[in-house]
């Protein structure tokens, strides 16, 4: 099953509240996946500074953070429950090495406007263990699990980041990403669990390199096999995808300030005006994009 | 009588229309703040005016006897599914599988149904005056479909003996769905069914599908595809 969530501000008036309203967003679509809860959210890219999240699973804060001082000048180093956000002027191809030798911790993203969380547990706990209601972005995205093809993990959790700002939450299963992800394998991209999602995550990656999301979620009409309704996030924005039988629910609220996309409506009952918003279901097969 | 599901249960809302007593007489009732919530409405068996003011979620007016329902807002998946009788009107759109294997009744939505509108139907009327998505009236097996707007991707697949009416453009006709002719006995029916929808546009205007029947026994001929 799965519930999906996201927001878009079109406007600055919500900025603030961004996190508070994903959060009961979450909260509402517990039904539809109870085992683990994550979000990505983005904030401003102004200062040009790389944050890294990390999931520290066993490893204790004190322990990680003497560790990585060894290591790395971290401007800032954050810690939000079971998570820290590392913040850095160096660049991904310096700290991700660095990163990878921990081995009991899990990189969950990284980018100038990323932040994500993730963990196991009914969504309600997450949001509050991670304190989404606090934070405030331009634009967000979450996902409530009902694992059906892989554990339940941090790392089977969703959204998937495989690349710099980019994450990605889906609703459904892929039957070909035992293929594809060898497939990418050859060419370079890395994976971290046996989770369909994660192999369409790298896809989408991979394919960024090339063409620009709406190209790529096209492509990926042809290339993954299976049920979906994907939510791919970037930095300035994202693209919402259904398969083109279109199983997997999906209704989109768009009002002058923000736009909503979620599993089912009582997701988004809550939103401020969304009475007056116009409220459709993204047809099969075709790309929704939103971004600056 | 107002009940405001900000205030009670959806259990106890529906459990209070599932259980009217007849002696009494009140028979109209609105529900307020429905925030998209599930299976509002589902399995009354009374005749009883509801409207619901807001957006639902899914299968509203499920197993539907008698009732007549109105919806002020979207429904979500499975509308009316399985509706025997009465009436369910929905001025907003409608997601997926609206009408499911309803047996009979009215359906009326003011907007566009989405993929699979009247799967399974049987005996139902439906009446979209939007448009319908894919693989609508998949294996239909009676009543009527009526589509003021377009209909998707394999209108009408595996047809057994429904009707179906588009006025605007089919996207395609799944198998064993083909045009048929529009004669004076369908006109009279349809425009009886347009007027049930408050509808004065002409049967003129729409063409008619039904199943070609090549699917209702196994030709030999195919004997080497399986």
């Amino acid at each position: 099953m799965c519930g999906i969530v996201g927001i878009y501000l079109k406007s600055k008036k919500f900025e603030k509240s961004l996190g508070g309203m994903l959060s009961k967003m979450l909260v509402s679509m517990e039904s539809r996946g109870p085992d683990s809860a994550g979000f990505a959210i983005y904030n401003s890219d102004k200062n040009k500074i790389y944050k890294y999240s990390v999931c520290l699973n066993e490893m204790s804060f004190e322990k990680f953070k003497k560790e990585i001082k060894k290591k790395v000048k971290f401007t800032t180093i954050e810690k939000n429950s079971d998570h820290v956000i590392l913040k850095s002027t160096e660049k991904p191809n310096k700290i991700l090495p660095i990163l990878e030798d921990f081995s009991t911790i899990s990189l969950v993203g990284y980018g100038k406007s990323i932040e994500i969380f993730k963990q196991v547990g009914k969504p309600s706990n997450v949001v509050k263990k991670f304190n989404l209601d606090n934070f405030s972005g331009t634009h967000a995205i979450g996902h409530t699990r009902m694992a059906t093809e892989s554990a339940i993990t941090t790392d089977g959790s969703h959204p998937y980041s495989t690349g710099e700002d980019e994450c990605l939450v889906h609703n459904g299963s892929l039957s070909n990403h035992n293929n594809l992800r060898r497939k990418l394998k050859k060419s370079g991209s890395k994976f971290s669990s046996d989770n369909d999602t994660e192999v369409a995550a790298g896809y989408i990656s991979n394919s960024l390199k090339k063409r620009n999301l709406k190209k790529t979620l096209n492509k990926g009409l042809k290339d993954l096999d299976g049920f979906y309704t994907f939510i791919a996030g970037t930095h300035s924005g994202f693209a919402v995808l259904r398969d083109e039988i279109a199983c997997k629910p999906a209704v989109i609220a768009e009002t002058k300030d923000y736009v909503a996309i979620s599993s089912e409506f009582q997701a988004m009952a809550h939103l401020p005006d969304v009475h007056y918003a116009k409220i459709f279901e993204p047809e099969p097969g075709i790309v929704y994009s939103w971004g600056k | 009588m107002i009940l405001d599901l900000k205030k009670l249960k959806l259990r106890s809302v529906n459990e209070k229309l599932q259980n009217i007593d007849r002696k009494k007489n009140k028979r109209d009732f609105t529900i307020s703040n429905p925030e998209g919530n599930h299976a509002i409405c589902a399995g009354l068996t009374e005749n009883i005016d509801v409207t619901i003011k807001g957006h639902v979620g899914y299968y509203c007016a499920g197993m539907n006897q008698n009732a007549n329902i109105i919806v002020d807002g979207n429904v979500g998946t499975g509308v009316a599914e399985n509706m025997m009788s009465g009436k369910v009107h929905v001025k907003g759109n409608a997601s997926q599988s609206a009408g499911a294997t309803a047996h009979g009744g009215t359906l009326i939505i003011d907007g566009d149904a989405s993929s699979r509108c009247g799967i399974s139907m049987k005996g139902i009327d439906i009446i979209v005056k939007g448009s319908v998505g894919h693989m609508s009236a998949f294996m239909a097996q009676s009543g009527n479909l009526v589509v003021c707007g377009d209909a998707g991707e394999a209108l009408g697949d595996s047809l057994y003996e429904t009707d179906i009416y588009v006025k605007g453009k089919v996207k395609s006709l799944g198998a064993d769905c083909e045009e048929k002719k529009m004669s004076k006995k369908h006109k009279i029916k349809l425009k009886e069914l347009l007027k049930k929808a408050g509808s004065n546009i002409k049967p003129e205007q729409f063409k008619r599908y039904g199943s070609a029947r090549k699917l209702y026994n196994f030709n030999i001929d195919n004997v080497s595809n399986y």
